[in-house]
């Protein structure tokens, strides 16, 4: 006000008009300043009630670090790959290291043209080159044979009528593949009754590998890749991407500080309500006798033996076939996951991802316990592996069960919970703590009204730090739909293509990759408790002392 | 003005200035107050016509740090400049540009779910839009030069000023 009196007389002796201020104008002219004072109490309360009185890191504490990713190192040497399967999940990994299929590349392209706003082709011409190149394909159906040459020699990440580079050497067998000098690394994306013998065979002949889930189709085999694999000292990455997610690797902190007290219930979920999520995949054009190596599809004699002998054994023989496995048959090539003679079931497809991100958070190791039920209540196409499961794991050392439950004709969906005494935490890219009502560790922040229990009041975002107070409303709405995307140090990642590139840098810096061999046994023998539990209708436990799995009382 | 205004009239429209500055500025100084506030939530949330160029704008997070940093003081510059009668045909020029952009990122338009719902029923009018047109009204009737420091302004600024900043 001095300072705009100032003004006020050297202005008027500029312009020289002395025309003075009265009382009156004056009050005129500052009428409403007070009212700055009104709001400023306002605004003051609102600071201490709403952002200060948040504080809970007296009581929450986690660190404000963003996910941790094995970097690439400069001048890293190039990776020759080979490529064992180029299915629906092969074709998705080679885009992941930067190989699309130019027809691919022309439905993305297409698709921009007609929105500008689908960004999938620049966020895969953006993709970080991972420095491989594709040396060696295999896959026992021509056109996908083809296809897999063309995709290798795509190089520039160009469509139709672009340039390429010199296609890669196709295989007929993957043993004649893993024989080649010319190739480091090998990706098993084949189906799973052929993930351990050829994950084995690739470890004998020192390739590096990363093999597809679930680790194994039999029990046997699952020893045996891990024998294998220790023996010849190659990096081993199993596929579960989700090893990369963020989120994840938050939790995982969260129970390390012992934030959800006590976890006694995790409840998991893989629901889907499609015909293609329910492994009825298309037939694919091309396709027939003429094309396609049944003897090879058939699988290797001594995984098949491993799999008669132990149905046999159990009286489980409506399991098996029904069609004679000599048998050409289109929809047993394309839709081998809806029969066991071929498939890990729900169990072995889809319990195996959520088991390893319990494993990942938890560190739970192979249950003490499994018990599965279920049946086939939708799809009744004639297939054997159920539509529909649920099976509980028991860790009664650490005083914690895990229900996964899983049906193929709804898609709704339940989320990773992780129920503890104090708060129960929710799992997907995101992550969200609601605290317990009657929780020990937030008891008197509930009391003082600082942290609800009707809501979550912690939310983790990835790529925002904030940790340290309670979440708003706000950023809890937006949170819980999933608008506020996930970054990796601002760029948008797909969790895949993280986890090859881990597993390509550990072979370049001689690291263990997140999901290696001993995470793989863990799951594949996890997996296998829960499908023999639905097969025999019992219990299986897991003898830790002799490493078997051992059969319960039958029910 | 004086002439043409009856005193009741002239109270009721310092009313509305004072209003509109007092939730501008109590927005503004929130979000200011705020440390982690971001306008990037909001814009990843625009829909209608521009919708995609605000959804870009959140994607960059230089960009969205800007667009944070603008949207916060220029609540509260606006906000004060209306309070206090302080500048303020400007403040509603720029009030107005504020207000037709949110209008633009979030229009009431049938068929729009916005994640963050309004907390009434709106088709095309909105409460911004009815915010806008008020400081329409601010701006035609600048009573900052009878009530507010415009009356000082007024005096010792040129002439020129009264045509679009006083």
């Amino acid at each position: 006000m001095e300072k705009n009196k100032g003004k006020d007389s050297s202005e008027e002796s500029r312009k020289g008009n002395p025309g003075k201020m009265g009382r009156r104008e004056v009050i005129k002219t500052l009428a409403t300043v007070p009212l700055l004072g009104a709001l400023a109490y306002g605004a003051i309360r609102t600071r201490k009630n709403k952002y200060l009185g948040r504080d809970i890191s007296d009581v929450f504490s986690l660190s404000s670090s963003d996910a941790l990713y094995l970097q690439p190192k400069a001048n890293g040497k190039q990776i020759r790959l080979g490529l064992i399967g180029f299915g629906i999940r092969g074709k998705q990994l080679m885009r992941a290291i930067g190989f699309a299929e130019p027809s691919y590349i022309d439905s993305l392209t297409e698709a921009k043209k007609k929105n500008p706003d689908d960004t999938r082709y620049d966020l895969f011409r953006e993709q970080d080159d991972l420095n491989v190149v594709i040396n060696g394909v295999c896959d026992i159906f021509d056109v996908y044979s083809e296809a897999a040459m063309l995709t290798g020699s795509n190089i520039y990440r160009e469509g139709s009528g672009g340039k390429f580079g010199p296609p890669p050497r196709r295989y007929g067998t993957y043993q004649e593949l893993i024989a080649a000098d010319d190739i480091d690394a090998v990706i098993i994306a084949a189906p799973d009754h052929w993930h351990g013998t050829i994950a084995m065979a690739a470890a004998r002949a020192g390739k590096h590998v990363y093999c597809e889930k679930p680790m194994t189709w039999t029990v046997p085999e699952t020893y045996m890749v891990r024998a294998a694999v220790k023996e010849a000292g190659i990096v081993f990455q199993l596929g579960h991407q989700g090893r990369q997610t963020a989120s994840y690797q938050k939790a995982a902190e969260i129970i390390k500080n012992d934030l959800l007290g006590q976890v006694s219930l995790i409840e998991v979920c893989t629901n889907r309500n499609t015909p293609n999520g329910a492994w009825v995949y298309p037939i694919i054009e091309g396709s027939g006798p003429g094309t396609i190596d049944w003897k090879q599809f058939e699988g290797d004699p001594a995984r098949i033996k491993e799999y008669e002998d132990y149905m046999r054994s159990c009286g489980l023989e409506r399991f098996m076939g029904p069609q004679e496995r000599s048998r050409f048959s289109l929809e047993r090539f394309f839709r081998w996951r809806c029969w066991w003679d071929y498939s890990t079931g729900l169990s072995g497809d889809l319990l195996t991802h959520e088991y390893d991100a319990v494993n990942q958070i938890m560190h739970v190791g192979i249950p003490h316990s499994a018990a599965s039920s279920g049946g086939i209540y939708y799809f009744r196409d004639g297939r054997t592996v159920p539509d529909l499961l649920q099976t509980t794991f028991e860790w009664p050392d650490r005083g914690l069960s895990m229900l996964y439950s899983a049906t193929l004709a709804s898609s709704r969906d339940r989320g990773k919970v992780f129920m503890g005494h104090d708060a129960s935490m929710e799992v997907s890219d995101i992550l969200m703590i609601t605290a317990d009502r009657n929780s020990d560790r937030y008891a008197g922040k509930i009391s003082k009204g600082i942290i609800p229990t009707d809501q979550p009041f912690f939310t983790y975002v990835p790529g925002q730090s904030k940790v340290d107070a309670v979440t708003s409303a706000t950023e809890l709405y937006f949170a819980q739909r999933g608008l506020l995307y996930t970054y990796v140090n601002g760029k948008r990642y797909d969790t895949t293509h993280l986890h090859l590139r881990e597993w390509l840098e550990c072979i370049r810096q001689g690291e263990t990759p997140s999901c290696n061999i001993d995470m793989a046994f863990q799951e594949a023998i996890t997996a296998h408790m829960g499908t023999r539990a639905y097969l025999e209708g019992r219990t299986m436990y897991w003898d830790k002392e002799k490493e078997e799995i051992v059969r319960g009382e039958k029910a | 003005m004086e002439n043409r205004l009856s005193k009741i009239q002239l109270s009721w429209l310092v009313f509305l200035r004072i209003f509109i500055g007092w939730h501008f500025l109590y927005e503004g100084i929130v979000k200011v107050l705020n440390p982690s506030w971001t306008a990037k939530a909001y814009l990843l949330d625009s829909h209608g016509w521009f919708g995609n160029i605000f959804i870009r704008m959140a994607g960059s997070e230089g960009v969205n740090s800007f667009v944070s940093f603008l949207n916060e003081w220029a609540l509260v510059i606006i906000g004060l400049g209306l309070l206090l009668g302080c500048l303020a045909r400007l403040s509603s020029i720029g009030g107005i540009i504020l207000l037709a952009l949110y209008t633009l990122s979030h229009p009431a338009l049938l068929g729009i779910e916005y994640q963050m719902p309004f907390e009434g029923s709106y088709f095309l009018i909105d409460k911004n839009l009815i915010e806008l047109v008020a400081l329409g009204v601010t701006f035609v009737f600048p009573t900052s030069r009878e009530i507010g420091l415009d009356r000082y302004f007024v005096r010792v600024l040129p002439e020129s000023f009264k045509k679009f900043i006083i």
